[in-house]
């Protein structure tokens, strides 16, 4: 008999083999009764990661609540390309009103279900980073302020991907869009500008926030799982690589939202009431540069006018971030 | 029962009669005496089951009124001016989906200037986003209103805005029969949502249509408006069944029959026109009025009949499509094509400007002597915007002008020059 060695992670991620757990720890996906709530046929793009964070998510929030779950979704591609009519590739109640009003809609629903007595309905509202952090911004504080009753996902690809990558409040300093051109003596994205949504979430001392990549897919469904256990606002911020709009290989979405949370750059956490009650650890510190040169929206930092400067500057991001949020092993949490 | 009673107070027990189950609120005058008496009755269990939201901005507040009544509750806000053009995109949101939302629009000026006082350019504003608009002549018939504005919406699956004037009847205290809630509950059946997102039937609402279907679900809309024509009608002729007393429709005449003249408005306003008719009358003038009840649906018959036989018409609008004049005259000139009548645009009470007796009088005086150019603004004091003409003509940076305006009335003080 061949031997066969066991592997403890799967190629290009930190994910344990669900063959390795018990049945109960495995993943969603891994379950041949999966809901399948974003079906196949859908029209994202190849490597999308919006497409596979919202899958993973949903399904995870459909397991979570035994299949009483309603959407709201707000305009942008994850509205787009899943659902030219009556081609829809939703398989539970979902509704797109606007750009700007998903949060608002979620509670709408949310009250509706209320006075209804419908108890065991849960509501999800999720949006790409333009719905979240610029036009849906208020509706969305207004959410987390009540503490409606509403998870809210952002799947963040850090620009106007739909609109054809314009800059968003999400899109990091230096990175290259239709509107921040790498062009001029400060090509790119300006530093200086742009906000922290997760921490504006916890400003708002709502029940559950918490951070997430496409690269560990398993940690989406764990948060989702752990954000449907509170009730009140709760919001779950998703980094999903863009590989049209990053300029990167559809076939690197994994590795590339990886290196963001490797370098530092993204921190994953968890935050309760407004305090970070838990932090993903960094495995295998990266320099930023190993994250940004797979992207053709930071080549204006490499090659013939390379701009090391611009890079330190980014590096100076990812190791305020390791610091604040303690992203090193043996370092503690909240350490600055 | 008869009350001694707040139009907007009126307003908000009429609402909550209607069983309302989310009502979401922004504050902006006038309409927020309503939304108070709403939280009010929620708050204390008076109105229940029911969802009262403060929310953030009016644009949540349809928004959630859009997510609330897709997922199958009767859903209810308030808005007015400045408030109900920040929720455009949702009001063509929520007719667009065919949402049988309810909303009160206290008429009220846009800005800018700022002004909070009465006409009608909000609401005008929205008369091709889909909603049915109505607009009530007394707090009694924006009781009636809102009450049938609820089953008109369901019946349709069309959200209906009921139009009261702003501060004229919102802030007007007088008597109003304010119904039971047996009898509204007759009236009244519960809402059976055409489309409702319900875990155990999954459907997707708010799909992008694309070229091949965009232009017939847009006819679709306008075919359910045309169906409201009909059914606006019989709703009232059942709510006069059931209440006994006359509120909603399409059009209202008074004293039209051998009508030369008739004056066509909307709003409060009618009972000015109705008493300067009154006094025209007495000296021997054949004059009439038309009030306008149901605005969209746009009743182009019923305006026709009444209007046929007259020579002239006068339509009184509180408010201005600036490059044009009128709105509302423009569609009683459709209404009238092919009839060789003098139509006459009155634009009048911009920004709470009182419309009285003493101005119709001399209006309709002048337009009997056949004195009457085709637009006029009532009232308006032109020697005022010719001094600002003036100083626009001899200097470049004649700085602004609305506070220009103000100086020279002496209602500011006169800064140094």
């Amino acid at each position: 008999m061949p031997f066969q060695p066991i592997k403890f992670y799967q190629a290009g991620s930190f994910v344990v083999g669900n063959r390795l757990l018990d049945p109960e720890q495995r993943s969603v996906q891994s379950d041949a009764g999966r809901s399948n709530t974003l079906t196949s046929g859908h029209r994202a793009c190849q490597g999308c990661g919006e497409a596979l964070g919202a899958r993973y998510a949903l399904d995870a929030a459909m397991r979570a609540t035994n299949n009483r779950l309603i959407a709201a979704n707000a305009t942008g591609c994850l509205e787009v390309f899943s659902t030219p009519y009556p081609e829809s590739s939703w398989q539970l109640p979902w509704m797109h009103s606007l750009f700007g009003n998903a949060p608002a809609v979620a509670t709408g629903i949310a009250a509706a279900l209320r006075v209804k007595g419908r108890h065991d309905v849960r509501v999800v509202g999720q949006a790409g980073d333009g719905g979240t952090v610029d036009i849906g911004l208020g509706c969305l504080s207004g959410m987390f302020e009540r503490n409606d009753d509403v998870l809210f996902i952002c799947y963040d690809n850090e620009a106007y991907m739909n609109t054809g990558v314009q800059r968003s409040g999400a899109t990091p300093p230096a990175a290259r869009t239709a509107t921040t051109e790498a062009v001029g003596p400060e090509p790119g994205n300006r530093f200086g500008q742009g906000k922290n949504l997760p921490m504006i979430a916890m400003a708002h001392e709502i029940p559950y926030v918490a951070t997430a990549t496409v690269a560990d897919l398993r940690d989406i469904e764990y948060k989702v799982e752990r954000a449907m256990t509170f009730h009140g606002a709760r919001y779950l911020h998703i980094l999903v690589t863009c590989p049209l709009g990053w300029g990167c290989d559809s076939a690197d979405t994994i590795l590339v939202a990886r290196l963001a949370t490797q370098s530092g750059l993204f921190p994953v956490f968890e935050a309760e009431q407004g305090e970070i009650t838990a932090v993903t650890k960094i495995r295998q510190r990266v320099p930023v540069e190993d994250y940004l040169k797979l992207q053709k929206r930071y080549a204006h930092l490499f090659g013939k006018s390379a701009r090391p400067d611009v890079v330190a500057l980014l590096q100076a991001q990812a190791d305020r971030n390791i610091a604040r949020f303690g992203l090193l092993e043996n370092q503690p949490v909240g350490a600055a | 029962m008869l009350k001694q009673i707040e139009g907007s107070r009126a307003v908000a027990e009429a609402v909550a009669l209607s069983r309302p189950e989310v009502i979401c609120a922004y504050p902006i005058s006038p309409q927020t005496h309503i939304v108070e008496a709403l939280s009010t009755l929620v708050k204390s269990g008076q109105l229940a089951p029911c969802e009262f939201i403060n929310v953030e901005s009016e644009f949540a507040a349809m928004s959630v009124a859009i997510g609330a009544s897709a997922t199958g509750a009767r859903s209810y806000t308030a808005t007015a001016s400045q408030g109900l053009l920040f929720m455009v995109e949702a009001i063509y949101n929520a007719s667009g989906l065919g949402l049988p939302i309810v909303m009160t629009v206290a008429n009220r000026a846009i800005g800018a200037p700022i002004n909070i006082w009465n006409d009608h350019s909000d609401s005008m504003s929205q008369r091709d986003s889909g909603w049915i608009q109505l607009y009530a002549e007394s707090n009694q018939e924006a009781v009636d209103m809102h009450i049938q504005a609820f089953r008109l919406a369901e019946e349709l699956s069309v959200p209906v805005m009921v139009c009261m004037d702003g501060f004229i009847l919102t802030h007007a205290v007088e008597q109003v029969d304010v119904p039971s809630q047996e009898q509204v509950d007759a009236f009244l059946p519960p809402f059976e949502p055409r489309q409702v997102l319900d875990p155990d039937d999954p459907v997707s609402i708010g799909a992008m249509v694309g070229p091949e279907a965009f232009m017939e679900v847009r006819y679709l809309a306008h075919v359910t408006q045309m169906q409201a024509l009909d059914l606006i009608p019989e709703i009232s002729r059942t709510f006069e069944g059931a209440f006994g007393r006359a509120s909603g429709g399409l059009v209202r005449s008074y004293r039209t029959e051998d009508a030369e003249t008739i004056v066509v408005a909307l709003g409060s306003l009618l009972g000015t026109v109705k008493d300067t008719v009154d006094e025209l009358r007495a000296e021997g003038e054949r004059v009439g009025a038309l009030g306008i009840t149901t605005f969209r649906p746009w009743p182009s018959e019923e305006v026709r009949r009444a209007l046929r036989g007259a020579k002239r018409i006068l339509v009184v609008e509180k408010a201005l499509a600036v490059g044009i004049g009128g709105v509302v005259s423009l569609d009683v000139r459709v209404a009238l094509s092919g009839i060789d009548q003098a139509v006459h645009t009155v634009i009048a009470g911009l920004g709470g400007r009182p419309i009285t007796t003493t101005s119709l009088h001399r209006l309709l005086r002048s337009a009997v002597a056949g004195e009457l150019p085709e637009t006029t603004f009532l009232d308006l004091d032109r020697g005022l915007v010719e001094r600002e003409l003036a100083r626009r003509g001899a200097k470049r940076k004649s700085g602004p002008h609305a506070e220009n305006l103000l100086r020279d009335l002496g209602a500011v003080a006169v800064g140094p020059v």
